[in-house]
């Protein structure tokens, strides 16, 4: 099957500055996402996996090298990306419908076209009863849905995923990486997951990438091939195949604890 | 606070907790109304047996019986709506240029930076000190006692609002930025929003700071007003006069204060 890029990266390197000196963050990273593709990030802590994303998503420039966007070298966030942040950063001040509908209103799309497509997921989402409700009024996991919801309200192509489920309980975690994988397929998104949890990205990605420590290269890319009956997360984690990713994503790794 | 209208006890051992919670508050209530009860009556009486000089002290009934007097010369109300006027004016300007200024030293770094040792030494000098410059160049008016009052609580609403813009999540920012959102839009849909329970508590603050401003604008001034009252008083030693505008004056900021705390509650209505 061949399908569009819609992230390519060409030998992209960004340094921070500071008056103490310079910190290389990535090193000459290259990196092609197809159309459709979910692809997962793993790599040490502080790594600059959540810089890779930042890059993406054009919050900053690359000191070096090329993010192209759907063929397109961009100037500064557009709405064909949509980023989901560790916490859900739901304002606690708007409800979850306004909440949702924040991107929107950003891009000044609101109308009724817009807003109807967003209780729309809403609804689909499981959370079209709590539209008026503020976020303090929901569970860790129905506010990561609709901070999900909010991400895809403005109908991005790609969306980067950073943590999105770090600050949720283990239980919450596991049953929200589900739902939140099979909504992103079935919408159609190409997805970018940053993560420290190696089953995370096993069980949710079509693609890990491997990286170094700091300044973040790419160590090594794998091509996830799992023998299960569904395509889903937690199915995902029972096949055979699992246990050997997991073993040889955790050796590149070289996690030590002092 | 919680509402009582909304509380329905969902067991009998969920009603027996709500009464428990209910007598403890009312126990709090009724022990602050007796304090202050007590000591009405400890003073009255204390000054009636010639206990304390209630010359210099005064006296509960005296108080009434000047509240009379004022009332019936009419002059009452006319003190007490200047001076509350004044506050109020003084307090809303305070509260609206500081917040605006403070949207200033937000948006511009370098202006933040360039103003900061001046707020800092404006922060410390005692305003009042500046009432007789003030007098000078407005005259001696209500104008001259509203510039006191917004002078009084300007700084620290400046620093106090602009310390909760910066306090912000960065990730919220960070947020909006991934929408491609524009300096402006960052201000009115995080950074505003975010701030409103700091500018209630600016507000709060704010109260107590007018009142100084006015109170001392009053003195100097002294023409009308609580705090003329209350000079004028200590001048010719009608401590009653001093006294019953000291007890109107408790009234007054008490009154705005639980005007601040009810926007506070209308405002911020996504606290349950």
């Amino acid at each position: 099957m061949n399908r569009k890029e819609v992230v390519s990266l060409k030998n992209v390197s960004l340094k921070y500055y500071s008056l103490e000196g310079e910190t290389p963050a990535v090193n000459d990273i290259s990196l092609s996402v197809k159309e459709g593709e979910f692809i997962g990030i793993v790599g040490p802590s502080g790594c600059g996996k959540t810089t890779i994303l930042s890059l993406i998503a054009r919050l900053i420039k690359p000191t070096k090298g090329q993010v192209l966007v759907d063929g397109k070298l961009v100037e500064g966030p557009s709405t064909d990306v949509g980023y989901m942040l560790q916490q859900d950063h739901l304002f606690e001040w708007r409800t979850i419908l306004q909440n949702v509908l924040l991107g929107l209103e950003i891009h000044g799309k609101v109308n009724q076209e817009s807003r109807a497509k967003a209780e729309r997921l809403l609804e689909t989402y499981g959370l079209g009863e709590f539209k008026n409700h503020y976020p303090d009024q929901l569970s860790g996991g129905m506010r990561q849905r609709a901070a999900l919801i909010r991400t895809l309200a403005v109908d991005p192509k790609i969306l980067l995923l950073d943590e999105p489920f770090s600050a949720l309980d283990y239980q919450t975690r596991l049953a929200i990486s589900d739902e939140v994988s099979t909504i992103i397929r079935k919408e159609g998104k190409t997805a970018l997951l940053v993560t420290h949890d190696i089953s995370e990205a096993i069980s949710m990605s079509d693609k890990v990438i491997v990286l170094t420590k700091r300044p973040a290269t790419i160590k090594s890319i794998h091509e996830i091939r799992l023998t299960c009956e569904k395509d889903n997360p937690i199915s995902r984690r029972q096949a055979p195949e699992f246990r050997e990713y997991f073993n040889t994503i955790w050796k590149e790794l070289e996690v030590h604890v002092q | 606070m919680f509402n009582r209208n909304k509380i329905k006890a969902a067991s009998k051992e969920h009603a027996m907790y709500i009464a428990k919670i209910k007598r403890k508050k009312l126990f709090i209530r009724l022990t602050q109304i007796s304090i202050l009860i007590l000591f009405i009556i400890l003073w009255e009486l204390a000054a009636r047996f010639k206990i304390i000089d209630a010359f210099i002290t005064s006296q509960p009934t005296r108080i009434v019986n000047t509240l009379v007097n004022l009332h019936e010369e009419g002059t009452l109300w006319m003190h007490i709506s200047i001076s509350i006027i004044e506050t109020i004016v003084g307090f809303i300007l305070g509260t609206a240029l500081g917040t605006a200024i403070a949207i200033v030293l937000w948006w511009s770094d370098f202006i933040a930076k360039v103003a900061d040792p001046y707020l800092v030494v404006l922060n410390s000098l005692p305003k009042v000190a500046l009432g007789p410059i003030i007098i000078v160049w407005i005259g001696a008016g209500p104008f001259a006692i509203i510039t006191m009052a917004l002078l009084v609580s300007l700084i620290v609403t400046i620093i106090t609002v602009l310390n909760g813009f910066l306090d912000v999540s960065p990730d919220k920012i960070k947020l909006l930025k991934t929408f491609g959102a524009t300096k402006l839009q960052i201000l009115k849909k995080v950074i505003l929003p975010a701030s409103i329970p700091t500018i209630i508590a600016a507000l709060k603050i704010n109260v107590g700071m007018s009142w100084v401003g006015v109170i001392v604008g009053e003195f100097l001034v002294s023409k009308a007003g609580l705090g003329h009252l209350i000079v004028y008083g200590g001048q010719v030693f009608k401590l009653d006069l001093v006294m019953t505008s000291v007890f109107i004056l408790s009234i007054a900021a008490a009154l705005m204060y639980q005007f601040t705390t009810w926007l506070e509650k209308k405002l911020i209505k996504w606290h349950n």
